[in-house]
């Protein structure tokens, strides 16, 4: 991809997020402020940046549970911070989000997980249910566990089970926190190929907080790197440009100490760090 | 000196604005319960029936023996006290209505819901604060679900039907306690104990139990939610939670006890 668009990353269609002079925090303490930047549908954006730099904090009020000091929040072009309780319900239900540890409910079965969303917000039937149910265990490698309560899964295949519930309702809109963090690489490695695979089948946008630099190689389009120290954005485009000219050497030391997993790759003229399936 | 007495003030106004942020809390989460439960009214199908019948047998036939013990013990417990006073005036007749009269009216009641208290109470604050630590409730936000209507609701209607029955069987045990004191510590015969109570006990003192225990588990239950709603982030946050669950419901149980109490007072006084 050349490098200009990029780096801008902008578009005449309408962006699936939107974030504008956005400034966030508790109380009076700032954690980071006036972001801007707009992530346009189909991307894999990754927002990036040091321990403690408030990465999961931006994710937590983009997806709508927290409320910003400052600046506004468009989801497929609707405000998440100005909407009502059921305006706000409205907007989450057209995103999935898999959390850090999974949140998967210990008290229900896999299949119970994922049929939730399902059952209370739609009007489908039991067999549809169960259908679509089938089909997202089986998008996530996680067929034949449907009757496995959570307690009896391993790391990893808790965390394709909460990719599984996110995709329950096919959302456009994809959140990803740490998906990978944790995990062996093998586990690793499989869970950048179900999130390539579901951006594949279904054209999602997909936004995620990670620090792990090869799965950014391999799936981002795009990374917003966030600054401890200016509480901002110090720099946003494809990860083999940030590695090679990021706007400053901690940007570029940062994306170099993984950047050389996939380098062969992305000069061999695959888009944006995503090597070729 | 004056730098104790200024640490005392800001420790006391840290105090008060805690106290006014919890009021705030408890406020809000009224409202939102209230607005889940008129949900479920209004669209029955909502309400979680499998959570409900889970929590009604957690609630009710699990705590049955605990309860039954408790509440025979302190029937055994008063009728024993009440016979060493009442035995030096003569006035051994009088024991069946003071136990009936205390049991039904007060004790059964009271002694049902401070075990629903440390059984369910505590187990509701943990319960809910253990996902909000897991980022389950984060997880029915997004979702879309009002979790006040997912995690609150079956364990309001469970708590309303239970704690009531199980009054009524904490009820009939603790009489059952008292009438064994009397009946090996004075020979006391158990048609004589029926005939006395029937005398000096009123149907409206069962009622006026039940009434109570309605209130006291509405009283558990939101209580016991709000905690685990408010739980924090840390470690120890789900202890606090719980510990916090059961002394604030045991204070409410008993501030809304004497409340009761003075209004049933008053009202059989309109009575005559």
């Amino acid at each position: 991809m050349d490098e200009t668009v990029s780096r801008t990353a902008a578009s005449a269609a309408a962006p699936a997020i939107e974030v504008r002079d956005l400034s966030i925090g508790y109380g009076d303490r700032i954690v980071l402020h006036d972001l801007n930047f707009r992530i346009e549908p189909g991307q894999i954006v990754t927002i990036l940046g040091g321990s403690g730099c408030g990465k999961s904090t931006l994710l937590k009020h983009i997806i709508g549970l927290h409320a910003p000091l400052k600046g506004d929040i468009l989801i497929n072009g609707r405000s998440i911070v100005h909407a009502n309780e059921e305006q706000k319900r409205s907007i989450m239900s057209e995103f999935g989000v898999a959390y850090q540890g999974g949140a998967l409910f210990r008290s229900l079965s896999l299949a119970e997980n994922i049929a939730l969303p399902m059952e209370e917000l739609t009007t489908w039937s039991r067999q549809e249910i169960r259908k679509r149910v089938s089909e997202k265990l089986a998008l996530v490698h996680l067929d034949g566990y449907e009757s496995y309560m959570p307690s009896d899964l391993s790391g990893g295949m808790i965390k394709r089970a909460a990719f599984a519930r996110a995709l329950a309702l096919d959302p456009k809109l994809l959140f990803f926190d740490e998906p990978s963090a944790g995990l062996d690489p093998l586990t690793s490695d499989m869970l950048d190929n179900v999130i390539l695979e579901i951006r594949e089948k279904t054209g999602a946008t997909i936004m995620m907080v990670t620090h792990e630099l090869p799965s950014i190689f391999r799936v981002s389009d795009r990374v917003i790197m966030l600054s401890a120290e200016t509480k901002s954005i110090v720099d946003d485009g494809s990860p083999a440009w940030l590695r090679d000219h990021g706007a400053t050497d901690y940007v570029r030391s940062f994306l170099s100490r993984g950047g050389t997993f996939l380098s062969s790759t992305t000069e061999s003229g695959a888009p944006d760090g995503v090597p070729a399936p | 000196m004056i730098k104790k007495l200024v640490d005392r003030l800001i420790h006391c106004g840290e105090t008060i604005y805690q106290l006014k942020e919890e009021t705030v809390s408890l406020i809000a989460f009224l409202g939102d319960m209230a607005a889940a439960i008129w949900e479920c009214i209004l669209h029955p199908k909502r309400l979680r029936w499998k959570d409900f019948l889970f929590y009604m047998n957690n609630c009710g036939p699990d705590g049955l023996p605990i309860t039954i013990m408790i509440n025979a013990l302190m029937g055994v417990v008063l009728a024993y006290q009440a016979e060493v006073q009442s035995h030096k005036y003569g006035a051994d007749n009088f024991l069946p209505m003071v136990i009936g009269c205390t049991i039904l009216r007060e004790l059964g009641p009271l002694m049902v819901a401070i075990v629903a208290t440390g059984r369910n109470g505590s187990a509701f604050a943990a319960e809910i604060g253990t996902m909000k630590i897991s980022e389950e409730l984060d997880a029915l936000r997004t979702m879309g679900i009002r979790p006040a209507r997912f995690l609150v609701v079956p364990k309001m209607w469970a708590m309303l039907l239970m704690l009531p029955l199980l009054t009524v069987i904490g009820d009939c045990v603790g009489c059952a306690g008292g009438y064994l004191v009397l009946s090996s510590e004075i020979g006391m015969p158990l048609d004589v104990f029926l005939r006395l109570t029937r005398q000096g006990v009123a149907v409206k003192y069962f009622f006026e139990g039940i009434l109570k225990s309605f209130v006291f588990a509405g009283i558990i239950t939101t209580v016991g939610c709000w905690r685990g709603f408010r739980t924090g982030n840390d470690a120890i946050a789900v202890g606090r939670s719980t510990t916090s669950a059961v002394v604030i419901s045991i204070l409410f149980i008993v501030l809304a006890d004497t409340f009761l109490a003075k209004m049933f007072t008053v009202f059989y006084g309109w009575q005559g």
